[in-house]
């Protein structure tokens, strides 16, 4: 993935001065962009009844237009493919963001979105849901509702438990969202071992990551929360490139430190949490995606982010579409996708180049 | 252009570091900060960039309250050179020295032609132009330091800090880096560590100990015997050096075996028969 250009040494020094060394970021989002519209025009093609691209497009239009097509073609791809792929898409670039960004928060390249326990909280949750029947009266949203809940009450316990005096010090951060996460997940384990076996297969469907249940319903509360974690995110850019220098270095270019890991932490953890709620715990995207970013271009992060959306977007998508089709009829849990795709890449990344935290020779 | 502590006091976790220190940057000087380790060097400087806050006292830029500015501001009149760090990040030199430019930037803003003349300017008064297109990562620690001096420049400040920018640089690039900040001619607030190097850069300097004081002035009458025994516990002979006449510090060997305990090499003793015309 080597996509920097070298330039011949330049004869006049002033020469040196242009802003070169990095593939221009529009070129870069717009081939990302066009990968990401052909491989979701194939996740919403691909499947039990195959359809040409064409007539997807020509589904979609339609559907757009407000008057979807009847027939058993239109009904998958608008009810059940479309969303289901759009879904991934939301959730796959909301946990590339957050990883990109948690990873700067803690200063360290193993640091992934579920890292500050957001996981293990949700997890709790949704196992409580699916096992003691909590939130029933909520019927389809229960295991969302619960998720959530878990997810912020684990938040909210390690923001309080790593808060020092010097605000969220990274190892603090670390150590807590650890052992808090280590905490959830034996609550989850208590919950199964009380609970009957049939519940628990679908705990652990679950805790695996799935879009098997995505709908229209589910789509707007992730794609706003993405929507407004990335205005804030480009918003302040500038300054999370800062706080990569590090604590001391961002303060003395004028960050308010403090505030600005306490906004980082919720951002992240409430795009994680909102993700989880829809699609369960879906591991490695998060981590290995902002790794691959990084290598692509470079870690400022006005051009980290962006791209974070469309390649973590398009990641998911395609390891939705394997998920669905290398064993069917049956369903494998995404998260053994990502993991078996994740895993293998970035070992192929880091043994191509000397690679320490992105950086490259 | 004037950075002055005014009877700072700083606590940390309820402990008193800095005790009641008063220290003066005058416009154009370049002014050091000495001391033993631990005696609150890094403690005073970081206060000045906001990581820790005073107890007591007041700092003052141009004569008005530094803390009372928003912190934007004060990265624009302020800029830090700190020790050598490793950036886990993969950022080119050139966007190393963008980040310097963040005090200037707004909301969604891209780089303006303010910003890239400003990098542009400060990599050229840092004469570190052939490497723009190196990863940061990959420079030696001399060629580090020297693009962290031009983040601070391009941040535009006119005062700058240097908390121990030299240490762990061979001979060469510690008076390289010392001697490019020299020769800005921005008001320079420096903590060091080596003192004969202070000696050579720094007037006035100061010396700390155990979080106050000691002493501060011109380094010839600072930088004395007596004065480091003082503050850091250890014998050093100090003589003047032979281009600049300030003080140059010797270290000695404060076990016996050492070679000061060996009568015909112990300085004191070769000097102390003075020439004829002193008797």
């Amino acid at each position: 993935m080597n996509v920097r250009v070298r330039r011949a040494p330049s004869a006049r020094p002033e020469a040196r001065t242009r802003p070169a060394e990095r593939v221009p970021l529009a070129l870069v989002l717009g081939v990302w962009a066009v990968l990401l519209v052909v491989v979701m025009t194939f996740g919403v093609g691909v499947g039990s009844v195959g359809l040409s691209p064409p007539a997807v497009w020509h589904v979609v239009a339609d559907g757009i237009a407000g008057h979807p097509e009847n027939t058993v073609a239109g009904i998958i791809v608008w009810q059940i493919r479309l969303p289901r792929v759009l879904l991934a898409a939301v959730v796959g670039a909301a946990l590339t963001t957050a990883g990109a960004v948690v990873q700067v928060l803690v200063r360290n390249a193993l640091a992934d979105p579920f890292l500050l326990g957001v996981s293990s909280g949700a997890s709790v949750g949704a196992t409580a849901v699916l096992l003691l029947g909590v939130f029933a009266s909520l019927g389809v949203w229960a295991i969302s509702a619960g998720s959530i809940l878990g997810a912020m009450a684990a938040m909210a316990a390690v923001f309080a438990v790593s808060r020092s005096g010097r605000g969220l010090a990274p190892t603090q951060l670390i150590l807590c969202g650890v052992v808090m996460s280590a905490l959830f997940e034996s609550v989850t384990s208590y919950l199964i071992f009380r609970g009957n076996p049939q519940a628990t297969q679908s705990v652990l469907f679950w805790l695996m990551g799935s879009f098997g249940l995505a709908s229209w319903n589910q789509l707007p509360i992730p794609a706003v929360a993405l929507l407004a974690a990335m205005i804030y995110l480009m918003a302040k850019a500038p300054a999370l490139n800062a706080l990569a220098m590090g604590a001391d270095p961002a303060a003395s270019l004028g960050v308010d430190v403090r505030r600005m890991r306490r906004n980082l932490f919720v951002v992240t953890s409430l795009m994680a949490g909102v993700a989880v709620a829809v699609s369960g715990v879906i591991g490695f995207v998060g981590l290995v995606v902002p790794h691959i970013v990084r290598l692509a271009v470079g870690s400022d992060h006005r051009r980290v982010l962006p791209t974070g959306v469309l390649f973590g977007a398009a990641f998911m998508v395609l390891g939705d579409l394997l998920a669905r089709t290398i064993v069917s009829p049956q369903e494998m849990p995404i998260g053994v996708i990502t993991a078996f795709i994740g895993a293998p890449t970035l070992i192929v990344l880091i043994r191509r180049r000397r690679y320490l935290y992105g950086a490259t020779q | 252009m004037s950075l002055r502590l005014d009877h700072l006091s700083v606590d940390i976790a309820g402990k008193r570091i800095v005790t009641d220190v008063s220290v003066a940057a005058e416009n154009g000087r370049f002014t050091g900060l000495l001391g033993p380790n631990g005696s609150g060097k890094s403690t005073i400087l970081k206060t000045i960039y906001r990581v820790h806050k005073p107890a007591a006292g007041r700092l003052l830029l141009d004569g008005a309250d530094l803390l009372a500015l928003p912190a934007r501001d004060a990265a624009r009149r302020i800029a830090v050179v700190a020790q050598e760090t490793t950036s886990e990040f993969d950022f080119s030199v050139r966007e190393m020295v963008m980040i310097g430019r963040t005090p200037y930037k707004r909301a969604f803003g891209a780089d303006s032609e303010a910003d890239h003349a400003a990098v542009g300017q400060a990599i050229q008064r840092v004469g570190c132009g052939h490497l723009t297109s190196r990863s940061f990562n990959t420079l030696s620690g001399g060629e580090k330091q020297l693009v962290l001096v031009a983040r601070a420049l391009a941040q535009g400040a006119d005062h700058l800090i240097l908390d121990e920018p030299t240490n762990h640089l061979d001979v060469r690039h510690q008076v390289e880096i010392l001697e490019v900040v020299a020769g800005l001619g921005v008001t320079v607030l420096a903590a060091l560590h080596d003192l004969s190097l202070a000696a050579l850069f720094c007037d006035p300097v100061y010396i700390l100990a155990a979080g106050q004081i000691v002493l501060g002035g011109p380094p010839a009458s600072v930088l004395t015997e007596q004065t480091i025994r003082h503050a850091y516990g250890a014998d050093v002979l100090v003589v003047p050096h032979p281009d600049t006449g300030q003080p140059h510090l010797i270290p000695r060997r404060a076990r016996p075996g050492g070679a000061a305990e060996h009568p015909s090499l112990d300085i004191r003793d070769t000097n102390i028969p003075a020439s004829p015309k002193e008797t």
